[in-house]
């Protein structure tokens, strides 16, 4: 790897909880345009590293490289956000009372989101073609004016992703989209993100090892807040550390 | 087709605030005028008042509608910003009394018996009618800016910001007691004679502040429309369901909170700046904190999250006290008492959700908001 084409590098991060350390040393990156999957055991600390590279969580120490140096530690989520960092939470978080389209028009980038330019906004017809666009990609055209409220889990799942889509941003985060959905769901979800990966680097926390070997190239390993094993699934999977860390627990390899 | 319905609900609305707006406007001030006294058409020059008061009162219900039922944010305290817009135009009416007061002294009577010699500064700006109306205005704006702004950046939300606002309003109410607060202690500003030269005792008069009120109810009515409607509007009902992601979305929940914030503390002086002079007295019992708690049942119970539903809550729930104070004056604190827990627990979107339930039963289903997510406090 060289280090020229990171979008993401991750140096020693420590969080620590009261005495607990979430993340403890962890030296992560992600490549453009790469879809990476994190997996490992509960409390292993992916969703916190999700949280230290959104803004959500601060680490005690450690750095966070986001494109050509610049560093997220510290810095709020609003404006990491503008920076190109966009998250996908793992319960479906959307705006339930209001309408699927109102949900993806609040999304869209925007070159300020302040009161009274978004008092004055009115969407503009390229926007509003995006958002038709985006609708399309994840299969929500005929709910468009419906009460994103009463759509079902997997379709808000699909709308988040949406939501996040249209910020456009370089590094999309997403917290594992898949629990809780049919397979079918599943199947068209893993589509989606393989497809969504040829514009934008997405890193994917799963625990759902079918659809990580549907969607995988590179898979990363967690575990008590440090990297562990990187590779491809199979190297992974055949990983007697991974193994170890997995056994009687989880359902992993088989 | 989910949106048609919406459109429909829309011009119904619009429909309905024409309609129920001609009325108002027109209608009522004609029967008050022409049809003769003892007809079972007039309406008396008592009855009017009551309902000027009463449409200010839906004034200040706007402002809680827009903070509480679409951005979520419960203040206890929007009688502190209707006691500031009451208070700069009773100083203005006070000083407008002149020789005719009590004591013939050009100073208001309480100044008189609290030995205050001279007009205390902050008296000065009220004495024209500009400094008035500006200063009941931006009053309220001004200390909702510098408050809204501490409390929302310190990201105090919830139950803690109602708690706070509750404290504002117990606090406000102990300093206008004072008589050194030099506006009139316990008795508050009263006894006024004149605006910018109108009789205040003069039917006339009234019935001009009457229609006043009606207007400046149709514009507020106006200017929160357009603000909900607005992508900013959505912002505010984002932030109600679902306060993190919002800033996932990029945008800064405290400063749209602000916003609302010190808009509703607007719309909240200009309804006292329009109490005062239809009723005739402003005192700390009126802008204290069973006030603002009055406010908060208004709204709930006409219906919190339509603009319609605060307008109609404060006018009934008013309207209400008013006849039934007639029959049982003891037993109105648990009526409205009883109102808020009825609604609370079996109405959750209030009058104008059971209307809409009703007249959508075979429709489509109602758009309003479901209890989902993030509720306020």
């Amino acid at each position: 790897m060289t280090d020229g084409d990171l979008i993401l590098n991750c140096e020693n991060v420590v969080v620590d909880y009261d005495g607990f350390k979430a993340l403890n040393n962890c030296n992560f990156s992600v490549h453009y345009n790469e879809l990476r999957v994190v997996i490992g055991p509960n409390g292993a600390g992916k969703t916190t590293l999700l949280d230290v590279i959104c803004g959500k969580t601060n680490p005690a120490s450690g750095k966070v490289i986001f494109e050509k140096g610049v560093n997220l530690v510290g810095k709020n989520a609003e404006d990491i956000t503008k920076l190109g960092v966009g998250r996908k939470f793992q319960a479906p978080s959307i705006y339930g009372n209001l309408s699927v389209w109102q949900n993806l028009d609040l999304s869209v980038k925007r070159a300020s989101k302040g009161v009274f330019p978004t008092l004055m906004g009115r969407s503009s017809p390229a926007e509003r073609e995006r958002i038709d666009e985006t609708l399309g990609t994840i299969g929500l055209s005929d709910y468009a004016y419906d009460r994103a409220g009463s759509l079902s889990h997997g379709q808000k799942q699909w709308l988040e992703i949406g939501m996040v889509i249209l910020q456009d941003p370089l590094l999309l985060l997403v917290d594992e989209p898949v629990a809780g959905m049919s397979d079918k769901e599943t199947e068209q979800t893993g589509r989606l993100l393989t497809a969504l990966s040829e514009k934008q680097a997405i890193v994917v926390i799963e625990h759902d090892m079918d659809f990580v070997r549907q969607i995988a190239r590179i898979v990363t390993v967690l575990a008590e807040g440090t990297v562990i094993c990187e590779g491809t699934v199979e190297k992974v999977q055949a990983d007697d550390h991974v193994r170890e860390i997995y056994l009687g627990r989880a359902k992993v390899a088989h | 087709m989910p949106e048609q319905a919406v459109a429909r609900q829309d011009s119904r609305e619009t429909l309905s605030f024409y309609v129920v707006g001609a009325l108002f406007l027109i209608v009522v001030p004609l029967l008050n005028v022409l049809p003769a006294e003892d007809s079972w058409l007039h309406i008396s020059d008592f009855r009017l008042n009551q309902f000027g008061k009463f449409l200010a009162f839906a004034i200040l219900a706007l402002g809680l509608d827009l903070i509480w039922g679409y951005c979520g944010v419960l203040s206890l305290g929007q009688g502190v910003f209707f006691g500031f817009g009451a208070y700069c135009m009773g100083m203005y009416l006070s000083l407008q009394i002149g020789k005719e007061s009590v004591y013939g002294s050009e100073l208001p009577d309480f100044m008189v018996w609290t030995q205050v010699k001279e007009l205390p500064l902050f008296w000065y700006p009220f004495k024209n009618f500009i400094g008035g109306f500006l200063g009941a205005m931006l009053v309220p704006m001004l200390f909702a800016t510098i408050f809204g702004f501490l409390a929302f950046r310190s990201r105090i939300k919830g139950v803690y910001f109602a708690i706070i606002t509750q404290a504002l309003a117990f606090a406000a109410w102990l300093v206008f007691n004072r008589n050194e607060t030099r506006l009139g202690g316990t008795n508050g500003l009263t006894d006024f004679k004149q605006l910018l030269g109108f009789r205040l005792s003069d039917p006339s008069t009234q019935r001009g502040l009457y229609i006043l009120t009606v207007l400046a109810l149709a514009a507020s009515y106006m200017l929160c429309r357009w603000i909900v409607a607005s992508r900013a509007g959505n912002v505010l009902i984002a932030i109600r369901d679902s306060e993190s992601r919002v800033t996932f979305s990029g945008y800064t929940p405290w400063k749209y909170k602000l916003f609302v914030f010190v808009v509703a503390a607007g719309l909240a002086g200009l309804a006292g700046m329009l109490y005062v002079p239809q009723v005739g007295i402003i005192t700390p019992a009126q802008i204290g904190v069973l006030p603002s708690l009055e406010v908060v049942i208004w709204v709930a119970v006409g219906g919190r999250g339509t603009l319609i539903g605060a307008i109609l809550g404060a006018v009934a729930v008013n309207y209400g006290r008013s006849v039934l104070t007639n029959y049982f004056p003891e037993a109105w604190p648990f009526i409205l008492g009883g109102l808020f827990v009825v609604v609370v627990t079996m109405f959750p979107d209030g009058l104008v959700g059971m209307i809409r339930k009703l007249s959508d039963r075979k429709k489509t289903p109602s758009p309003l908001i479901k209890a989902e997510g993030s509720t306020a406090a």
